[in-house]
């Protein structure tokens, strides 16, 4: 099992524990909560995520090779599935990323809160993330030819 | 005499449980729901009078014509309007905004030419006249309000100029829930011949409208918002202002006679409908009023509406972590509409918290921006009661909204 996997087997299965709604916003909640601080000097317009109702800031740093997401949103659920995402996805390689299809959305029963409507701002999220891993992809490429 | 549980018979949707939990609706301000009586209207349509309009001679081209053309003498009945073809319809509010802004911006507006809107104003009463300043080369200007959401009358007098055009302002506020000083801002604007078209996608709903009390030169408002089927709207305009006007889209039906040497165009109202009409749904606008007419009539309905008002407004004033928006001088001034911030809770994480108690209400920044600047927020939570609303639903909500600040807090 790759480590990707590991890591969204567990999210589904904490999750699984919770059958009712406000429990699961509870836990997202917690996860918001214990978010690592942003520091105010990175609330960005460039890191400001579009299409949300509430604000989110993600960053994106590369080293040894992988990508290490920091994040951050002014309301507490947003941060929540903002900060579950950076667990499944920071520290992995851009190309496992970018290679991935974020199913395990679905599993968790956050589907409802893919629709894309203006009220949330999930698919902007891992379209972001997405983004930023094929950008990475795509750069490693041209360095990669460029050092030829 | 309607009790609100007598009056909820007639919305089926009120029914509907969402995650288990009985539908709690407060978006009315957003679209209210719909009554038997539209939908059967609308149905009726469909089976029995479907046809296109004004154009053949056949049965169900007149019976089709009859039904829409009796729907205007209604709406013209419901605005107190003083003739049948001062009524054009639109598909709704925006639509109606849209129409003036192009077409009395093309006969009366120019370089160096103003219009006035107020802070308070929905986007789609400031959008299409930065549209038309933009093409004019005109300016906009802004009637603002104070901190608790008045609008500030006293300064309208310096705002007018001799180039002042025309002043759009909302009857009732899609954030303030404040019933606007119209009639007053009406004689003010005429005292410098400047003519007002009232945004009433709001103040329809809650109030009784008089367009010839009131004076204003246009009145627009949306049927979706007062029962009836989506899709239908009402621009009212005096006769000689929309006679002045040009077309705003051509078309079938807006002409008197077509050559490729010039056309000529059909008198009112038709020079301002192109094209085929919202044939089975304008109908839906009959029921609709009927049914909101005698909402607005009903006292039992009205003591209601006025307690849950009463019992809202003193919760969010009194709650420790709440600030309320729109707390006019005159509690009578306000409709069951409340928008407000609460201390250290998001207003989206609110309404994803409220959304699984069963509880539909808006947050964000309500199509207002400008107001949201002015108020110093990304945007607020608002709570928008209908008269099928009940005392049990308000509660609910307060002790859900408590429930839910905690979870947050």
């Amino acid at each position: 099992m790759t480590k990707l996997e590991e890591r969204k087997n567990k999210v589904v299965e904490d999750f699984s524990l919770y059958d009712e709604w406000l429990d699961r916003y509870e836990y997202l909640i917690e996860l918001g909560k214990a978010l690592e601080p942003f520091p105010e000097e990175k609330k960005t317009e460039d890191r400001l995520i579009k299409g949300c109702q509430s604000r989110v800031w993600l960053d994106a740093d590369v080293r040894d090779g992988r990508l290490w997401f920091t994040a951050d949103s002014d309301a507490i659920i947003t941060k929540g599935i903002i900060s579950l995402l950076i667990s499944v996805y920071s520290g992995l390689t851009p190309e496992e990323i970018a290679g991935d299809d974020f199913a395990f959305i679905g599993e968790i029963g956050l589907r409802e809160n893919l629709s894309p409507t203006r009220a949330n701002g999930l698919v902007s999220m891992i379209e972001t993330i997405k983004e930023i891993s094929a950008e990475a992809v795509s750069r490693k490429l041209g360095s990669r030819l460029r050092s030829k | 005499m309607m009790k609100p549980l007598q009056l909820r018979e007639q919305f089926p949707i009120l029914d509907t449980k969402v995650y288990g939990k009985p539908l709690v609706y407060l978006d009315n301000a957003a679209t209210s729901q719909r009554p038997k009586s539209v939908t059967e209207a609308f149905v009726k349509s469909c089976n029995s009078a479907n046809s296109n309009l004004h154009r053949a001679v056949h049965k169900l081209a007149i019976d089709a014509t009859d039904a829409y053309e009796n729907t205007r003498r209604r709406v013209q009945e419901f605005l107190g309007a003083a003739h049948p073809e001062e009524i054009v319809f639109t598909s709704g509010a925006t639509a109606a905004i849209n129409l003036v802004a192009y077409s009395f911006g093309e006969a009366f507006v120019g370089e160096g030419d103003e219009i006035i809107v107020t802070e308070a104003e929905h986007h789609s009463n400031i959008v299409p006249w930065q549209l038309l300043c933009e093409r004019k080369k005109a300016t906009l200007k802004v009637l603002d309000v104070d901190d608790n959401g008045e609008l500030q009358i006293g300064h309208l007098k310096e705002l007018i100029t001799h180039n002042t055009r025309l002043m759009a302002v909302t009857h009732i506020s899609n954030v303030l829930g404040i019933e606007n000083p119209v009639r007053e801002i009406v004689e003010i604007c005429h005292q410098s011949g400047v003519p007002v078209l009232v945004d009433g996608a709001q103040g329809a709903v809650h109030r009784r409208v008089n367009v010839r009390d009131l004076d204003c030169d246009f009145y627009v408002f949306s049927g979706h918002k007062l029962f009836a089927a989506s899709g239908t709207g009402v621009l009212y305009g005096k006769r000689l202002l929309l006679d002045a006007m040009p077309p705003f889209m051509g078309g079938g039906e807006m002409i008197e006679t077509v050559k490729f040497s010039g056309s000529t165009w059909a008198k009112l109202p038709g020079k301002f409908e192109a094209g085929t009409q919202n044939i089975n749904a304008t109908p839906t606008l009959v029921p609709a009023l009927d049914l909101l007419e005698e909402c607005l009539g009903d006292a039992e309905l009205a003591e209601n509406q006025e307690s849950i008002k009463k019992y809202i407004y003193g919760f969010l004033e009194n709650h420790p972590r709440i600030t309320q928006y729109g707390r006019p001088a005159d509690i009578e001034r306000k409709v069951p509409l409340f928008s407000f911030k609460v201390e250290g809770a998001h207003h989206e994480d609110l309404a994803l918290i409220l959304d699984k108690m069963g509880i539909a209400l808006r947050s964000g920044q309500m199509c207002a921006e400008p107001l949201m600047d002015r108020i110093g927020v990304t945007g607020l939570l608002r709570a928008s009661f209908a008269p099928y609303n009940t005392m049990e639903e308000a509660e609910y909500f307060t002790k859900c909204l408590d429930k839910a600040i905690e979870m947050l807090i």
